[in-house]
């Protein structure tokens, strides 16, 4: 259920003012606002080409807006470049899985990790103690969050070769290894079994609880949406067109209207 | 004693063992021509080890890497034919300028996906073959090259002008670049580079700053390249445009593919298989290099992986020399 | 002024042949993203049959089809034969690598380069062949102060006719639709009920066969061939592919004929010897301005 209420003083996290992002004739987000405060888990839901995901794009800098921007921590962060959006502290994963397929478990997540490191060429080449301390240090946080995520025994099989569902918690393992501040989860529960749901759900409010983060995903499994959730946002055609909390929305007139009522719970 | 002795030489480390004598005894029993011979795969050791980085770690696909090579060889060729610098003095040099024009030239295109780099890295390959020929401002010697280059000297009697000493020379310069390159393997720098062959956007989702070591991989691997020219024109003492031409840089592509992407063994064998195999069918005259191709074909048939595959996650090739012990899961 | 008509003109010629090389590799590339290195080879080896069979049956010729006759029918039968070789090399070299992926399909490109090339190498003799002069018809005409041969004149007609039966079957044919869409989407493609076999066969009979009549002109025009000059030629038609936009079968037209264009300018006004310098440096500014080449290419990453 929601927990607004154990929050007294919302730091606000992530803002976006009047984001806008067009591709050729088609404007996919049209003027998108929103707030996201400390501690939230935050919904972003609406039908198929809603463009749910396109604002994650721009949000995680794979695409520049054509206006509006996007305040993270207060700066601006509108039109850098992923890599230094991670390095600021936003991470995410993708709607269809996006694992190094050929490398293992393990250095997936290590993966994570490469920008909270710091060794460059010549310590890497000539194994400076500087580089060999960083080294075990990578390690470890990677040791610990593919336990963390119940993986540890496919810590040294290739990505490719695990069940889906765990490279769904692969992929939230490593976003997780970069140390953000706020994790941005595109549909986490696409393809996930009830039970695996059940679990997913778990693991986010404990996110939540015991590593101070704030989470921002796209749903479109209702169960999770109104199980965890503190805000709703809706968009249909690019547009923001409701926003409250899970059972505001879930009676949203408009919101039913977009979605025809077809949404099918898992 | 005796089952100690077994344990050794059946052991990877063992077998490393056996390859290294066999390696530095090899030249005290053969002819200046066989040493010659072996050299030339040290070269191409050299060479296919270079593009690896580019090819087979960060996956680009680069087919003018004879292009760096040129630059080191032609650069250690007139310094020392015009200025009279020392070779030895002249590998680093080389090495750098190499890297230099690498990152001149591709920080431009550095972003182009994968097909749209093929053509340029063959463009600029090809530029570059195409201005030695021409020689510009009298510096190359055109389509005869530069003749006349020096050799190493380390100083008063230790010159190294014999077959047998070139050969220990590449053959020192490669294992100590297969040490450094096993350490970048290893670091963070090598998984960088593999997750941007992997899946790019996936890379800099994770906060890896994709165009910087794109660009990285391209330097290095000019570098080594440039000090491969270094060797290969004082053993020559001469340099020619021909050396560098794209089908260079085919053989270069075919080495790490027929290897291995990635693999450091899969690549010294890509090497040997490209430098030796013309050797060793020379009885066939004519036919041999339609052999060569049939030999190609069928490789890719039935390995397309390489010879020697890169394994992760377990044991890599020389435990030896890296202190760090896996974890036992 | 009119030499510069006489350049274009010259460079109209050379781009044509670019151009028709490079509809076989935009083809090859377009639907199997596979670099054809051996299709240089397939033009060199059509140039090699049109000149045996241009010296062998030369009496033939001569009195039953006439020295035009004699070209075309050098040209249909290096076309056909060339149909034949380029189903067999995709069967023997690349079908098999295909499961495999790209690279390891590069590999086996440049193994079957090398084959084709040694084998002409094996068959006709290391040294530069010439196709028999009293057989090239030699006339010259000055249109306007502009220099031109009759030769140039049919090769351009012919080339262009080439073009654009090529163009007619890709754009307004459903085989060409089907080209296109397993260009764009194999499986999707072959989802909808497109063979991608008979795509295949397709491309790898009409790619060879324009290989093989572009080397047959190619040796009427300039007379002296070697077993080496597909290396050249592919590069530049492979460039014409790129430059057009991957997968643009247009776009490699056109690219091909300002590629030549270009060169033949370059050549004539800035240096000859510089001029393939020249013609890198155009494709590299290009791309750096239009990473998906001149016309565009038709694909799109969804993230």
């Amino acid at each position: 259920m929601p927990k607004g209420d154990l929050h007294i003083t919302p730091t606000t996290v992530l803002e976006t003012h009047g984001l806008t992002k067009i591709f050729g004739g088609l404007t996919a987000v049209n003027n998108f606002d929103a707030t996201i405060n400390k501690g939230e888990i935050f919904s972003l839901i609406g039908p198929n080409g809603a463009g749910k995901t396109t604002v994650f794009n721009v949000v995680t800098g794979i695409y520049k807006p054509e206006a509006g921007n996007v305040i993270f921590q207060g700066k601006d962060i509108t039109g850098r470049k992923p890599h230094q959006i991670v390095s600021s502290g936003i991470a995410r994963t993708f709607q269809n899985i996006r694992l190094f397929q050929n490398m293992t478990c393990l250095e997936n997540i290590m993966a994570g990790q490469h920008c909270r490191a710091k060794a460059g060429v010549w310590s890497s080449i000539f194994s400076f103690s500087s580089q060999k301390k960083e080294e075990r240090r990578i390690h470890e946080i990677s040791e610990s969050r593919i336990e963390q995520v119940g993986l540890e025994r496919f810590r040294d099989e290739l990505a490719k070769n695990i069940p889906y569902g765990s490279q769904r918690m692969l992929e939230i393992a490593r976003a997780l290894a970069t140390e953000p501040a706020l994790l941005v989860l595109d549909e986490p529960s696409s393809g996930l079994n009830a039970g695996e749901t059940e679990v997913l759900m778990e693991f986010l409010k404990e996110l939540i609880e015991k590593e101070n983060l704030t989470i921002l995903l796209i749903e479109h499994d209702m169960n999770v949406v109104m199980g965890i959730s503190d805000k709703v946002a809706v968009m249909d055609e690019g547009k923001k067109i409701a926003e409250g909390n899970p059972d505001e929305i879930y009676n949203n007139p408009r919101v039913i209207e977009a979605y025809l009522g077809t949404e099918e719970e898992a | 004693m005796e089952r100690v002795k077994k344990g050794f030489f059946g052991s990877q480390q063992g077998l490393l063992f056996v390859i290294v004598g066999l390696f530095v005894i090899y030249p005290f029993l053969v002819s200046n021509y066989y040493i010659d011979v072996v050299f030339f795969f040290g070269i191409y050791a050299l060479l296919g080890l270079s593009l690896n980085i580019v090819l087979g770690e960060v996956g680009l696909f680069d087919l003018g890497h004879a292009g760096f090579y040129a630059i080191g060889a032609y650069t250690t060729a007139i310094l020392n034919t015009k200025l009279g610098i020392p070779i030895l003095l002249l590998l680093p040099v080389s090495a750098i300028a190499a890297g230099l024009f690498a990152y001149i030239v591709c920080s431009p295109i550095i972003h182009l996906r994968g097909d749209y780099l093929c053509i340029v890295t063959i463009g600029m390959g090809e530029i570059v073959r195409l201005a030695l020929i021409n020689n510009p401002f009298d510096l190359t010697g055109g389509p005869n090259g530069v003749y006349g280059i020096d050799f190493p000297s380390f100083g008063g009697p230790f010159v190294v002008d014999s077959s047998i000493e070139y050969y220990f020379l590449i053959w020192v310069i490669v294992v100590l670049s297969i040490i450094g390159l096993i350490r970048l393997q290893r670091s963070r720098i090598g998984r960088a580079w593999n997750c941007i062959r992997e899946d790019e956007v996936a890379a800099g989702a994770s906060g890896i700053d994709v165009r910087y070591y794109k660009l990285l991989a391209f330097v290095i691997g000019a570098a080594l390249a440039g000090v491969a020219g270094n060797i290969y024109a004082s053993k020559l003492m001469a340099v020619s445009p021909e050396s560098f031409s794209f089908w260079e840089s085919c053989m270069l592509f075919c080495i790490v593919l027929i290897g291995g992407m990635g693999s450091i063994p899969g690549i010294l064998i890509g090497a040997a298989f490209i430098s030796l195999f013309p050797e060793i069918f020379r009885p066939f005259a004519m036919y041999r290099m339609l052999i060569f191709g049939l030999v190609m074909i069928l490789m890719m048939m039935f390995r397309p992986g390489g010879v020697w595959p890169r394994k992760r996650g377990g044991a890599e090739f020389v435990s030896l020399l890296s202190r760090k012990r896996k974890k036992d899961a | 002024m009119q030499v510069v008509f006489e350049q274009i003109i010259n460079g109209l010629t050379i781009g044509s042949f670019y151009a028709l090389i490079a509809l076989g590799y935009s083809m090859v590339y377009g639907v199997l993203k596979l670099i054809n290195f051996a299709h240089g080879d397939f033009f060199t080896l059509g140039s090699y049959l049109g000149y045996t069979l241009l010296v062998f049956g030369s009496a033939f010729i001569t009195t039953h089809f006439g020295l035009w006759g004699g070209m075309v029918a050098a040209m249909l039968m290096a076309a056909l034969c060339l149909a034949f070789i380029g189903v067999l090399v995709e069967r023997a070299a690349y079908r098999p690598i295909y499961p495999a992926g790209r690279l390891p399909a590069v590999v086996s490109a440049l193994g079957a380069s090398i084959v084709l090339q040694n084998a002409i190498m094996v068959i006709w003799g290391p040294r530069y062949q010439a196709y028999p002069a009293k057989l090239i018809p030699n006339i010259h005409l000055n249109i306007w102060g502009i220099n031109i041969t009759v030769l140039q004149i049919v090769i351009l007609v012919l080339s262009f006719v080439l073009m654009g039966i090529l163009y007619y079957i890709i754009q307004k044919t459903v085989f060409g639709a089907a080209i296109r869409a397993t260009a764009l989407d194999k499986d999707t493609a072959s989802l909808m009920g497109i063979n991608f076999n008979k795509v295949i066969f397709f491309i790898f009979t009409l790619g060879p066969a324009l290989g093989a009549m572009t080397g047959v002109m190619v040796g009427m025009y300039y007379r002296q061939i070697s077993f080496t000059m597909g290396w050249n030629y592919g590069l530049k038609a492979f460039t014409a592919t790129i430059l057009g936009g991957i997968g643009n079968l247009p776009g490699a037209m056109f690219g091909g004929l300002i590629l030549g264009v270009l060169e033949m300018l370059g050549a004539a006004y800035i240096s000859a010897a510089w001029k393939d310098v020249f013609v890198f440096m155009i494709l590299i500014l290009v791309l750096i301005f239009r990473p998906n080449g001149l016309f565009g290419e038709k694909i799109a990453e969804k993230v």
